[in-house]
């Protein structure tokens, strides 16, 4: 598993597929979420897009497409149990799955060492 | 330079306490106030519905009125800056008042308590040297002093009753917002029946040396656990309570904010001290004729919250602004509130809200949400 700095996790699932969503240290900093907006199946997204509203009883926050690609996949379940982020951020909370030219871009991000690093 | 941008924070009492529980300080009206504790808002707004929750308060302002020429006109004194009927306050009740401006504007809410031979007034965190400004230069013939040695605790919920009780005796007996003055462990407590969350339970000042022991005993109680200020924000909004600086401030008028019922019927053309207040003249224009907004709770569809700020539009284009919003825990549903304009005030009115450059229905609906239980 890979993280961003804006504390995504990335895992690649087969050849080309990246599955994304955020780590535990941002759901707990988001608080319960109480509303998560999906992107639409077949979107092309660039790295840096809007790709994910969240709303917690705190704040709306943005997720923001790691990388390029086609979204594939979205987790319908989050619209009717969004406190599935929190509940289980690594796992059952995952945002959506993303097609990519060469998954061998995963190699630029954080591993989990440097990730617990950045948020220590 | 604003100075709550330089200022230091000014530090809780019970700011040890906090951290010892989990909390979570934030920055607030110039305090480092817990917003959260462990469980997080949801639990423990829940939590305050279900049980109790003790909330520290002790930002607000409590300020003494001590009359140099006896209550009475100390309560006709005040009743030139509050609407509220102050002379027909008795003895160890609490009211809740509007300080207005000129022009009708609401320069801050307050409670006064009658203490038999002076007033205390409760104020806003962020209104309170602006408060006691104002309250210095209306009432000339009054000492007002503000109280700085002691901390403030709210205790809302269902089980506040009991664990307050097993404390201090007695305090079943009292009804919703009356007050009076008890000894805990040496200590000499202000109670009142009151809150700011929907839900019966108390609101205690304690001198701040006793607070942490104090608190410390009410936690210690069944079913009392701390609660934050996120939590206490979404308990006031499911209660329809307006936040100022949110949903009232000095460009919305008593009327305007829903909020005439805290305009004493002395005070009232007819009444036995009609007007005489600061803006009375529009105030009691709009008491008669309406206003032409008024301040609504607001339903948005669907699970997306819609924060303040949000414009909403009817029919005919933009009508007004939210200006509370997020999600109701007790509901499991968003709830806000805003002005629009009087004649799509009517519940059950759709209207629609501008979230992140999207229309999204919400339909006006009665306040408050969440039916108060005060033990009246």
């Amino acid at each position: 598993m890979k993280f961003t700095e804006d504390h995504e996790w990335l895992r690649a699932e087969g050849d080309d597929l990246v599955v994304v969503g955020i780590t535990e240290h941002a759901a707990k900093e988001l608080g319960d979420i109480v509303f998560v907006e999906l992107p639409e199946i077949e979107a092309m997204v660039a790295h840096g897009d809007e790709v994910v509203v969240i709303e917690s009883v705190k704040a709306a926050s943005d997720i923001l497409a790691p990388i390029d690609g086609e979204i594939v996949e979205v987790n319908a379940k989050l619209t009717e149990n969004p406190g599935l982020v929190n509940a289980d951020p690594l796992g059952a909370g995952w945002f959506f799955k993303i097609r990519v030219d060469d998954i061998s871009v995963l190699n630029d991000f954080m591993d989990e060492d440097e990730y617990q690093e950045m948020i220590a | 330079m604003d100075d709550a941008l330089t200022a230091p924070l000014r530090r809780l009492p019970l700011r040890d306490l906090h951290l010892s529980r989990g909390a979570r300080l934030v920055p607030f009206a110039g305090w480092e106030m817990p917003v959260q504790y462990e469980p997080g808002v949801m639990a423990e707004h829940l939590h305050t519905r279900a049980s109790a929750s003790l909330f520290d308060v002790s930002h607000m302002g409590q300020v003494l009125l001590r009359p140099r020429n006896g209550l009475e006109h100390l309560a006709l004194a005040l009743e030139a800056l509050v609407p509220a009927d102050i002379l027909g306050l008795p003895e160890g009740r609490q009211r809740y008042g509007l300080l207005t401006d000129d022009s009708g504007g609401i320069r801050d809410d307050i409670m006064v308590t009658n203490r038999g031979d002076h007033l205390l007034v409760v104020v806003n965190a962020s209104m309170r040297d602006a408060d006691l400004a104002h309250l210095r230069d209306g009432l000339g013939q009054t000492e007002v002093q503000e109280v700085t040695d002691r901390a403030l605790l709210a205790l809302q919920g269902p089980a506040s009753e009991a664990a307050l009780a097993t404390l201090v005796p007695g305090v079943a007996t009292m009804r919703f917002m009356e007050a009076r003055v008890a000894p805990w462990q040496g200590s000499e407590l202000w109670i009142s029946r009151s809150g700011y969350t929907g839900e019966d339970g108390f609101e205690i000042s304690i001198p701040s040396v006793a607070a942490e022991a104090f608190a410390m005993a009410v936690l210690g109680q069944p079913g009392v656990l701390p609660a934050g200020l996120g939590a206490r924000d979404s308990l006031r909004l499911e209660a329809g309570l307006p936040l100022y600086g949110n949903d009232i401030d000095r460009t919305t008028s008593p009327v305007e904010a829903g909020l005439s019922w805290s305009i004493g019927k002395a005070r009232r053309p007819g009444g036995a001290r009609a007007g005489g207040f600061a803006g009375a003249d529009r105030v009691l224009r709009q008491l008669e004729l309406g206003a032409r907004r008024v301040r609504v709770g607001l339903r948005p569809e669907g699970r997306q919250p819609m924060r303040a700020g949000t414009a909403l539009i009817g029919p005919d284009g933009h009508v007004g602004h939210v200006t509370s919003g997020g999600f109701g825990p007790t509901l499991q549903a968003p709830v806000a509130m805003g002005y629009v304009d009087a004649t799509l005030a009517a519940p059950g009115t759709d209207l629609t809200g501008e979230v992140r450059g999207r229309a999204l229905p919400v339909k006006v609906a009665p306040l408050p949400f969440v039916p108060p239980s005060f033990k009246r």
